[in-house]
This record gives structure tokens, sequence and C-alpha cells, in this order.
């Protein structure tokens, strides 16, 4: 296996079978196409934002490069290995952080799931203790260790979560929502944390997120998925253009004044002072600044990214158009 | 990876999760100890209603009060380890449902030992217990005509019973699999198994009593042994060897369970939830 086809899949599809309920004891079978034909390849040591809208499809495929699900049809390989049916050996590679539930252990101090941790995969010793004191400075879980779970925040326990999924060296870590519901300074700490880790372990991450800035922060490839297709696999410069998504420049001014006038800006709302102005996503904001400052009597202001969920509706709507 | 290194992973695994789960419940523990109280009355005042039906009548199905006591004991305690040892798979269903069985699956050990180890409960301690004593009790009062293969069929009935009581429990598991909320059908062939276990079978219809012998073998648990021991005829008018049959009905039933496991295991894995 090469390192550039370190997780590779060759027109993977998943289809589900669906039961709906149309009656008493009626059951009408449906089939549901969850991930339609998908081919990608990702490097070793590369970080890849997999992005696209509820129901896309996203779960489906990080469920079948771990092994909990197998494919329909197509081909899938990670490190080598097909996931569904060795499972347990992809185990010892891989490491999965599910932002939603955590499988830290809920009553008993964070250093006990990472103790069965260091049992169940039979950790070295040494490197154990070399992965958790790393871990335990870089996410700062010092103080938390001899907490019990459920005593933690959630920012906290994330953190303890991302740990855990990395005491055993993993290969490849999966990311599913990582940042999801995380104040500032958390999301900041697991974004720099992770950015370290790739850096120095050359571990693949994949991570899926709904937080365009954890994409710009962390992956210089994103990969967007919609009803099952992979719809765009490239720079997240490049999708904004093929989104035409539109960032935002929120502009609050010295007293209320008519819409202001930039070249290649609309204003798309007023209220008060405060004026909100759309503009291209590949456009920098800078001139643009500039410009309003020297016709505005500016007070404050500051940039918006256009929604990624509303980047990738565009995407699609205008590949329907066409 | 052979059959025998997973069966060694497995009880592994199994070591490694339940010691957390005793720890966890050890987080709290009044609780703890309130419960197993709680969970030996329970059982406790059950056994008290059949000694409350022996101040009306004089025998059960021809059974006196010392035999019934008998072979509830040795249901109780059959079902009781069985119950122990892997009687949080009726939650499987729920880990189905909202999708924690994943986080099981991405783990380096046999999601079977992982599922059966789940919650895993001291408290639970209490029926054996329980049991130990109606059974030690009825012993010091049956009129049994002791024999070496009598005093040997004891153990051999405790432990086969509670691996026939084991393969329910999978198998009720895995029927979870496709019916994610029949944890309930699941406990009225464990928990209303063992209580139909308790009475002798010379109460029972005819078609029942076939049903448990021959359909979903629970009468090997300790009906059939216990005649024998007992010295009573054998319900159905079976043949005398069917007494020392229940280990391999055991094997037998764990092996269809696990086959059963499996095919549930791969239908989640080929369709999701």
């Amino acid at each position: 296996m090469p390192d550039s086809e370190f997780i590779a899949l060759e027109k993977v599809e998943k289809v589900f079978e669906v039961r709906r309920k149309t009656g008493f004891l009626k059951r009408e079978r449906r089939q549901v196409r969850a991930v339609d034909s998908i081919s990608f390849t990702v490097a070793r040591g590369e970080m890849v934002g997999y992005i696209g809208p509820n129901g896309a499809g996203k779960s489906t495929t990080i469920k079948m490069l771990t092994g909990i699900l197998t494919p329909s049809a197509g081909r899938l390989r990670v490190a080598g290995i097909d996931p569904s049916r060795e499972r347990t050996r992809l185990a010892h590679r891989i490491g999965v952080v599910f932002g939603q539930r955590t499988t830290l252990w809920w009553d008993l101090p964070l250093i006990d799931s990472y103790r069965l941790a260091h049992r169940m995969y039979r950790i070295p010793d040494a490197r154990y203790r070399e992965n958790l004191d790393r871990c335990v400075e870089l996410l700062e879980l010092g103080d938390l260790l001899d907490v019990p779970v459920r005593q933690l925040s959630l920012g906290q326990r994330m953190r303890g979560d991302i740990a855990a999924a990395l005491l055993h060296d993993p290969e490849v870590l999966y990311l599913d929502e990582p940042t999801i519901g995380l104040d500032v300074v958390s999301k900041a700490k697991v974004r720099g944390f992770l950015k370290e880790l790739n850096a120095e372990r050359a571990t693949t991450v994949l991570l899926t997120t709904h937080d365009l800035q954890d994409i710009e922060q962390l992956c210089s490839r994103v990969m967007v998925i919609d009803h099952g297709r992979l719809v765009y696999d490239g720079a997240l410069a490049g999708l904004h253009e093929a989104g035409e998504g539109e960032r935002t420049l929120v502009v609050d001014l010295e007293r209320e004044l008519p819409p202001i006038e930039v070249p290649s800006c609309r204003v798309v709302r007023v209220e008060g002072p405060r004026q909100w102005l759309a503009f291209p996503a590949g456009q920098s904001a800078a001139p643009l600044v500039a410009s309003i400052a020297a016709a505005y009597p500016l007070v404050d202001l500051s940039v918006r990214e256009p929604d990624i969920e509303a980047v990738i509706a565009k995407m699609y709507a205008e590949k329907a158009v066409s | 990876m052979g059959e025998g290194s997973r069966l060694v992973e497995g009880a592994r695994a199994y070591r490694l999760i339940a010691g957390m789960w005793v720890r966890s419940t050890m987080a709290y523990r009044a609780s703890f100890v309130m419960t197993t109280f709680g969970n030996f009355a329970a059982t406790f005042f059950d056994f008290v209603a059949i000694m409350l039906m022996f101040s009306r009548v004089d025998a059960l199905g021809g059974y006196a009060l010392p035999e019934v006591a008998f072979l509830y004991g040795l249901s109780a305690v059959s079902f009781g380890l069985a119950d122990l040892v892997i009687g949080s798979m009726d939650r499987l269903g729920r880990r189905v449902r909202d999708g924690t069985l994943d986080t099981l699956l991405v783990r380096p050990a046999p999601v079977l030992a992982q599922v059966a180890a789940d919650r895993f409960a001291l408290r639970r301690l209490g029926r054996v217990t329980q049991g130990s004593l109606v059974l030690g009790w009825s012993l010091t009062r049956v009129d049994i005509d002791w024999t070496a293969l009598k005093l040997l069929l004891m153990p051999v009935m405790v432990v086969s019973g509670c691996g026939i009581f084991c393969a329910v429990f999978v198998a009720g598991a895995a029927f979870q699999f496709v019916a994610q909320d029949a944890s309930e059908v699941q406990n009225a062939f464990t928990y209303g198994g063992t209580t139909l276990l308790q009475y002798p079978p010379t109460v029972f219809a005819k078609e029942l009593v076939r049903g448990v012998t021959f359909v979903l073998p629970l009468a090997f648990v300790n009906w059939l042994p216990a005649a024998y021991v007992l010295g009573r005829p054998y319900p159905l008018g079976l043949p005398g060897w069917v007494a020392f049959a229940s280990p391999l009905v055991a094997v037998g039933c764990c092996a269809l369970a696990g086959l059963a496991w499996r095919a549930g295991l791969r239908s989640y894995r080929s369709t999701g939830s």
C-alpha cells in the first residue's frame, strides 16, 4: 500500500433498506442510497475535512471506514486493511472520537478510562506513559485526571475523549464533530492540539464538522458530500468559489446612515448605525475595509464567514440548474 | 483470529469491563448496599408467596414444599448466575437505538463480550444468595436417597442451567438487532422462564411442558435432572437418560445462540440504524 493511498475508497456504495409503516402490519420497503459510488484517496499524514448537510452520508462513510458498517459495494481499504472484515485488527490502528457521545466512564475519574485503554489496547507501559503525559500537557488535562467524568464540562470532556482516542498511537484519527457545542477557548485548544498532532506524528486526520473555522484552521483539503455523492474535493478557497459563497462584513458606523455604497459589495441589512454588507467569499476584505473607512465614519467592524450549509446548498442548487 | 483466541480475548475484555462497572457502582456505595439488599428482599418475598400457598395446600402437583423449594432453588441459582454474568444484555436494543453500540464496535475486543459485561452489577448476587439459601434449606428437608451420581448431578445441573439461561439471554439480545424494543419479549423468556421452572412440571398443561422441553429447552435446567434426583416420574414419559442430557443441551443452546448473535450483528453492520 503506497502512502498516497493510506485511505482508499473505490466506488463505495451503501444502500439501506428502509421499512416504513403504511398501515397496520403493512410495511413498504424502500431502498435508500446513503453513499453512492464514492471514490477518493487520502495520503498518510493528510488532514481532511469531510463536510455536508445532515443526512448527506458523512457518518455512513465514517462508519464504513471504521468497520462498523459493511459497504454494499465497492472496495475500501484503511492502512491496507478491509475494515469490515478485520474490524478488531483495524481498531488498533485507528482512533475514533464521536463528538456527541463520550466513550469515557461517566462515574469514574478520567484516569480510569485511560487505564482501561492501556490494558484493552495492550499499549506497552513506556509508550502509554509517554502518550498520556503528552496528551495531559497539550490538552491541559493535569487537574482533571482525578475528577469523575460526569463532573467535567463539555469542553473538558471532549479533550478527555480526544486523549482517550490517541493513547494507542493510532495512525488515523476520525473525528465526528469534535468542536460541537464547545466555547471559543475550548475550540482553540482542540484545534491547536490536532494541528500539532498532525505535524509531529503525521497522524492522518479525517474530520466531519459543521464549523467552517475547523476546516479553515486545520484542513488543507475539504471533501463535500451531498445526497451520498462527492460533490467537491479540493482546497477550501476553491469551495467558496465553486459555491459562490458570500462573506458578510458587519460595520458599525458613528450614526444612522443610508445604505453605504462600496464597489462589489451590497448592503443586505441595516439596523440603526449597524449595516451588513455581502461580498464574494473569494475576495479579500482588506481593500473593502479601507475604502469604507475612507468614506464613512467607521467605529467597528467584523467579518462573518459564510455558513457552510448555505454554501453547499447553493452549490447543489446550481448543479441542479446547469 | 481463531475461535479459541477469540474466546480468550473475549474473556479478557469481559473481565476488564466488568471490573470498571464494579468500580463505577462503588462510587455510590450506599446505593449499592441498598439495591443489593432490595434484590435479595424482592426474591425473598417471591419465595414467601410460595410458602403462603403451602399454608393452604399440602402439595402442588404432587410435590411437597421442600421439593418445590428444591426446584425453586435450582432455578433461582442457575438463573441468578446467568443474570449476574450477562443480565444486562437486554439493554442491547437501547444501545442500537441510541447508537452507542458503535462506540463498542471501534474497540479491539469482541462485541459480545463487551455487551455481556455492560452494566455488570454485583447486586445481582442478591438473587443467587437467596436461591442458594432456599436450595440449602430444601436439601435439609427433602428425602433423597443420595448416590454419587446424584451428588455429581447437582453442580452439573447448576452450570448447565446457567448455560441454558445465558443462551436465552444472548438469543434475545440477537433478536433485538432486528426488533430494537423487544427487551420485554426477552424478559418474558428469561424472568418468565425462571418463574415457570420454580413450580413442578405437573401443575402445567402438557403443551406448555412440551414447549419448554423441545422448543425452548428450559426443562433441562431443573425439571428433568431434578426428577431423577428426587426419584419422581419424568414429565411426558421421557426416557431416563434425559436427566443427564442437560450439559449437551446447554452446549447446543449456546452454539445456536452464538450463531444467532453473529447473524444479528452482521445484519446490524450491513443495515446500520
